[in-house]
C-alpha cells in the first residue's frame, strides 16, 4: 500500500474492495436533469421524499412514549405534549409534515399527470407513484386515529363505514379494518400496526422501485417542451440539482419548525364511544372533498343508496388514475393529449371546489 | 419420438410437479394462518334486549334528548314537547356516526353529514337512507326501561 495516501483515501479503497460502492456514485455522477420552463416540477418528488424522511424520524421519536390502547393512547399523547421536553415540537412536526407531505404528493401527482410524464416507458413509475399516493392517504387516515380523540374517533367511524358500503366484500373489509363490528380499542391497535409497520415497509419498498425506475428512464421532457425544442441543456444531478433540492429541503424544514411552533397540533377531547358526534366535525383537509361529496349526495339515486354511488365513483376515479398510461393512446414524442389535460384539470378543479365548499358550509344547516 | 416425449411422464416433470405443489402447499400453510389471524374473532352482537337507564324520567326535560348505552351501541332517549318519551338507536343509518337531539329544531340530528330525523326516527333530510331503529320505552315508577321491538 502506498504510504503517501491519506487515511480517508485508504479507507475509501478498503470500502470499495468490499462493497463496490463506486458503482452507485458513478450512477449518481451520470444522472442529469433537463433544464426548461417546467423544470421546477421535478423538485416535488424529492420534496415528498424529504418530508417522508421527516415523518420517519419524528414518528420513531413518538414511538418512545406513545401507547396504543384505548385507555392510554389519549393520555400518552397528552403526556408527550405537556410533559416530555420538546414533545410538543416532535408531535407538531409529525402532524405538520404529514400535511405538507400529502400536499406535495398531490402536486407531484397532478404535475406529472399534466406534463404527461406517465407515458411509456414510465408507466410503471406512474403506477408505483399512484400506489404511493394511496399509501400516503393511508398514513394520514390511520395516523389520525392514534391520538384517540373525539374527532379522530368519528372520522374513523365514517371512513371505515365507507369501506362497508362497497358491494359484496364491504362488510368483511370493514370488520377486518376495525378488528370487529365497531370502532374500538381493537381498531386502534390495528391502525397502529398498519401505521407504524405495514405502511412504512410498503412505502420504503415502493419508493425504492419508484426511484429505480426514475433512475433507469431519466426525467421525462414534457410534450410541449419537446415540440418547441425549448430545452436549455441539461443540469448534472450531482451537485447542481441536488444542491437546489437541498435548498428546498432546508426551506421546508424551516417552514415546518415555524408551523409547529406557531400552530402546534391540537389534541381535543378524548374519544367517547357513547357521546354524540360533535357539531362541526370534519376530516383532514385532504379528505374534505370526498366528505363533502358524500354530504351533498341525496339518500337515494336511481334506487341505489347515495353514499354507495359516491364511494364507487371515487373508486372508479382512483382506478382511472392508476390506468392513465394505458388509457392515453397518444405516446409519440411531443404529441399532445388534450382530453387527458382536460380530465386532469377537471379533477383538480373538483378537488379545490368541493374542499372550499366543505370549509364554507355551515355545519349545523 | 417427439409425440412419445409429450405423453410420457418424465422424471424431470415429476420432480417439477412435486416441487411446485410442495411450494404451493408450503405457501398456503404460511398464508392461511396469517389470513385467519387477521380476521377478528366474532365478539357477538350484544344480546341485551332491554336496558334500564341510569337516570329517572324527571331528569329528561321537555324538548330534550339524552344518550344512553344499549349493550355496546349508543341509544338516544327523547322527550317530545308534548312530554312523550321515545327511544332510538343513536347510530346514524348513513355512515355509523352517533346522532344527537337538537332542541332548536326539535329533531334528531347527525353532525357528521348533516342528516335529520324526525321524532318518529324517520329520515327527513340529508343523506341518511333509512329511519333510526326505534325502541320501546316503559316507565316503571322512577325507572325508564328501554327494550328492543320484537
Amino acid at each position: 500500500m502506498n504510504k503517501d495516501q491519506t487515511w480517508y483515501r485508504r479507507f475509501g479503497g478498503w470500502l470499495e474492495d468490499r462493497t463496490g460502492v463506486s458503482a452507485i456514485t458513478a450512477l449518481a455522477r451520470k444522472k442529469d436533469v433537463p433544464v426548461h420552463r417546467h423544470t421546477i416540477w421535478y423538485y416535488l418528488g424529492g420534496m415528498s421524499l424529504f418530508l417522508f424522511l421527516c415523518q420517519l424520524v419524528s414518528g420513531i421519536l413518538l414511538l418512545f412514549y406513545y401507547r396504543p390502547s384505548a385507555n392510554e393512547a389519549f393520555e400518552s399523547v397528552h403526556f408527550i405534549m405537556a410533559e416530555v421536553q420538546f414533545g410538543w415540537l416532535v408531535r407538531s412536526l409529525h402532524a405538520w409534515a404529514a400535511n405538507l407531505m400529502v400536499f406535495t404528493v398531490f402536486i407531484h401527482l397532478f404535475s406529472v399527470f399534466l406534463l404527461k410524464a406517465y407515458r411509456a416507458p414510465r408507466d410503471l413509475t406512474w403506477m408505483s407513484g399512484v400506489v404511493l399516493f394511496v399509501l400516503t392517504l393511508g398514513f394520514g387516515f390511520t395516523g389520525y386515529l392514534l391520538p384517540w380523540n373525539e374527532l379522530a374517533f368519528f372520522a374513523t367511524k365514517v371512513g371505515t363505514e365507507i369501506v362497508g358500503v362497497v358491494p359484496f366484500i364491504g362488510e368483511f373489509a370493514r370488520n377486518l379494518l376495525r378488528g370487529g363490528t365497531d370502532v374500538t380499542g381493537a381498531t386502534l391497535t390495528r391502525f397502529y400496526a398498519i401505521h407504524v409497520a405495514i405502511l412504512p415497509a410498503a412505502t420504503i419498498l415502493l419508493v425504492g422501485l419508484h426511484l429505480l425506475q426514475v433512475q433507469r428512464h431519466g426525467m421525462s421532457i414534457p410534450p410541449s417542451v419537446e415540440r418547441d425544442g425549448s430545452t436549455r441543456g441539461r443540469m448534472k444531478f450531482v451537485p447542481g440539482f441536488l444542491l437546489r433540492d437541498m435548498v428546498g429541503w432546508l426551506v421546508a424544514l424551516a417552514a415546518l419548525a415555524a408551523l409547529a411552533a406557531f400552530f402546534p397540533a391540537h389534541l381535543g377531547d378524548k374519544a367517547d364511544a357513547f357521546a354524540p358526534a360533535p357539531a362541526g366535525i370534519k376530516p383532514e383537509w385532504y379528505f374534505m372533498y370526498m366528505f363533502h361529496t358524500l354530504k351533498l349526495l341525496p339518500s337515494h339515486i336511481l334506487g341505489l343508496e347515495g353514499e354507495m354511488l359516491g364511494v364507487l365513483g371515487f373508486a372508479v376515479a382512483g382506478l382511472f388514475l392508476l390506468l392513465v398510461p394505458l388509457l392515453d393512446r397518444r405516446r409519440g414524442p411531443g404529441e399532445t393529449s388534450k382530453l387527458f389535460t382536460i380530465i386532469a384539470l377537471a379533477m383538480i378543479a373538483y378537488i379545490i371546489v368541493l374542499t372550499a365548499m366543505g370549509y364554507m358550509a355551515n355545519p349545523t344547516q | 419420438m417427439a409425440g412419445d416425449h409429450k405423453v410420457k411422464p418424465t422424471r424431470r416433470k415429476f420432480v417439477n410437479w412435486l416441487l411446485g405443489t410442495s411450494a404451493a402447499g408450503y405457501l398456503a400453510a404460511v398464508v392461511y394462518p396469517i389470513g385467519r389471524y387477521l380476521i377478528p374473532p366474532l365478539s357477538g352482537e350484544s344480546s341485551a334486549s332491554s336496558v334500564t337507564l341510569p337516570f329517572p324520567p324527571g331528569d329528561v326535560a321537555l324538548n330534550s334528548g339524552r344518550p344512553f348505552r344499549f349493550g355496546n351501541k349508543p341509544g338516544i332517549l327523547v322527550r317530545t314537547e308534548t312530554g312523550e318519551l321515545r327511544a332510538f338507536s343513536a347510530v346514524c343509518t348513513h355512515l355509523d356516526c352517533t346522532v344527537q337531539y337538537r332542541d332548536d329544531i326539535s329533531r334528531i340530528w347527525c353532525a357528521c353529514h348533516n342528516g335529520h330525523f324526525d321524532l318518529t326516527g324517520r329520515n327527513v333530510q340529508g343523506p341518511p337512507p333509512r329511519p333510526l331503529d326505534a325502541f320501546d320505552v316503559n316507565v316503571r315508577g322512577e325507572e325508564i326501561v328501554v327494550s328492543k321491538r320484537t
